[in-house]
């Protein structure tokens, strides 16, 4: 951790950089996995979303590289305090990276299907959405390598905006929905979407809390700003 | 997690949030090899009929502590220690105490195994009879009662008057322990009791440590972490003749709230 001294073992200091920086490295390819995926929706761009579902088995791979990487630390350097709490972290994050990854590939599949139609509306709201959405999980992850507990808590507070983005978006996709019955399809697909990217926000808030607490020792306490409220959301057709 | 998440059994709970009944009482002690001044001012609870562990590098005061929790160092001149260490309210520290009730209230079990050379069943005897007076019954009783209560029964109630030194390393700490609970203290001290044993021998002292808890306050020094955190309720680290922090194991070894802890349990010092 940043204000700590030197591991008098030189190779478990080395380890314990490498697994940061396995860490990072998955981070790095998760945000560039949900780029492509936010480009091939908004820019209408299929190159874009092969680029995403190509990324996807070698995030899995690298989740797969950090765990037996954290069996193998837990068992041969039996850590204690803030390193042990580091090293438990990092199998955490691993996890939400690699969740976030698979909503990435599905936002990228699902642009395929959504190219095939017309859409009579822009995706302005979307847009900003899944701006928001990289924004925090860029943030986080850079917070992961500069073992930073502010910038974890500034993430863990912004998601509300996210929810709140994806509140207004259900309302506004189910209206297009009640207008024109063609739009049925496109706009469930962009339900799902949101929805996907809604999710990447949440999982971005996990790893900002896994990370507060390695980082602090304590955890990130207080009820965390929830704002999705869309499964209470009614939306009616206005009276013929 | 928080403290409360974090805490395994009741016992714990009891170390770390000072529920449990407190057998000794440390205040303001100060401890001098000569002029060199080897504590600072400790204050520390021991809970009764808990395990505190005390870790800190070579040095640091913690094998002291220990010494004069039972005047040890009366032995030596020019030793001394102000401030109080009270034993059930008592001070021990005391110069009018009668020191053989003391050490009958407060054994020692040392880093490398010291049997009598004398039979097995002598090396209990010896110090039962030093202090109680009673029949041959009585005393097999009491020496087969030792040896059960030091998981050594077993293995040696058909040679109880072979000699002690034929047996291996545990079994001598074991016997040393059995020694030592005989007489039915009410604390044992016990400083590096496995440093010269194998894992296995190890595994049993600690064990029998968790045993011993439910009828004995133990108060044990390691300098093995991983020692600390399996056998003690409560941990308390010390630097340079001071504690710098006393916490339960969990919390210790998960979120020490002192860098200088931190960097010590994590192998990060100097």
């Amino acid at each position: 951790m940043a204000d700590t001294a030197e591991h008098i073992v030189k190779s478990f200091e080395q380890e314990l950089n490498r697994l940061r920086s396995l860490l990072t490295e998955m981070g790095g390819m998760v945000e560039s996995e949900v780029a492509l995926a936010c480009k091939a929706v908004l820019e209408r761009d299929e190159t874009a979303a092969a680029g995403a579902v190509e990324a996807d088995p070698k995030v899995d791979a690298l989740e797969q590289q950090v765990q037996q990487f954290v069996i193998r630390l837990l068992a041969l350097r039996q850590p204690m305090a803030q390193d042990l709490r580091l090293i438990v972290a990092c199998l955490r994050m691993t996890g939400d990276l690699e969740r976030i990854g698979d909503y990435a590939a599905n936002v990228a599949k699902r642009s395929l299907v959504l190219g095939q139609f017309t859409l009579p509306f822009a995706l302005t709201g979307l847009a900003n959405m899944g701006r928001r959405v990289q924004q925090n999980l860029k943030a986080v992850i850079d917070a992961i390598g500069d073992s930073d507990a502010d910038a974890a808590v500034a993430v863990w507070r912004s998601d509300e905006e996210v929810d709140g983005i994806y509140n207004a978006l259900f309302r506004e996709l189910i209206t297009y929905m009640m207008e024109d019955p063609r739009n049925i399809t496109p706009c469930t697909h962009l339900l799902f979407i949101a929805k996907n990217l809604e999710r990447i926000g949440d999982h971005a808030t996990n790893v900002a809390e896994t990370l507060y607490y390695a980082v602090k020792g304590e955890p990130l306490t207080g009820a965390r700003p929830k704002g999705d409220t869309s499964a209470y959301a009614v939306v009616r057709p206005p009276a013929a | 997690m928080s403290d409360t998440g974090t805490r395994i059994g009741p016992q714990a709970a009891d170390a770390a949030d000072g529920t449990a009944q407190i057998q000794i009482a440390i205040r303001g002690l100060d401890f001098f090899y000569g002029s060199n001044r080897a504590l600072k001012g400790i204050n520390l609870d021991l809970p009764a009929r808990r395990a505190t562990a005390m870790i800190g590098p070579s040095g640091c005061g913690k094998s002291t502590l220990l010494r004069v929790l039972n005047r040890m160092y009366d032995l030596y001149p020019g030793q001394r220690a102000t401030g109080q260490v009270l034993l059930d309210g008592e001070d021990i520290l005391d110069p009018g105490l009668d020191l053989n009730t003391l050490r009958s209230r407060i054994g020692m079990v040392f880093q490398k195994p010291t049997p009598f050379p004398m039979s097995i069943y002598q090396n209990i005897a010896f110090g039962v009879r030093l202090h109680e007076r009673m029949s041959r019954a009585q005393l097999d009783e009491r020496v087969e009662w030792s040896l059960t209560r030091a998981a050594l029964w077993e293995e040696v109630k058909d040679r109880l008057g072979s000699s002690a030194m034929r047996l291996s390393g545990g079994q001598q700490q074991r016997l040393c322990i059995a020694r030592t609970i005989a007489v039915r203290p009410e604390v044992i001290l016990l400083d590096e009791p496995t440093s010269a044993l194998d894992p296995i021998s190890t595994l049993r002292i600690e064990e029998l440590i968790d045993e011993l808890k439910r009828d004995f306050t133990i108060a044990i020094v390691t300098h093995n972490m991983q020692q600390a955190a399996r056998c003690a309720d409560q941990v308390a680290f010390f630097y340079l003749g001071e504690l710098i922090e006393v916490g339960s194991a969990a919390q210790m070894f998960t979120a020490p709230r002192e860098k200088r802890t931190q960097d010590y349990i994590t192998g990060r010092f100097g």
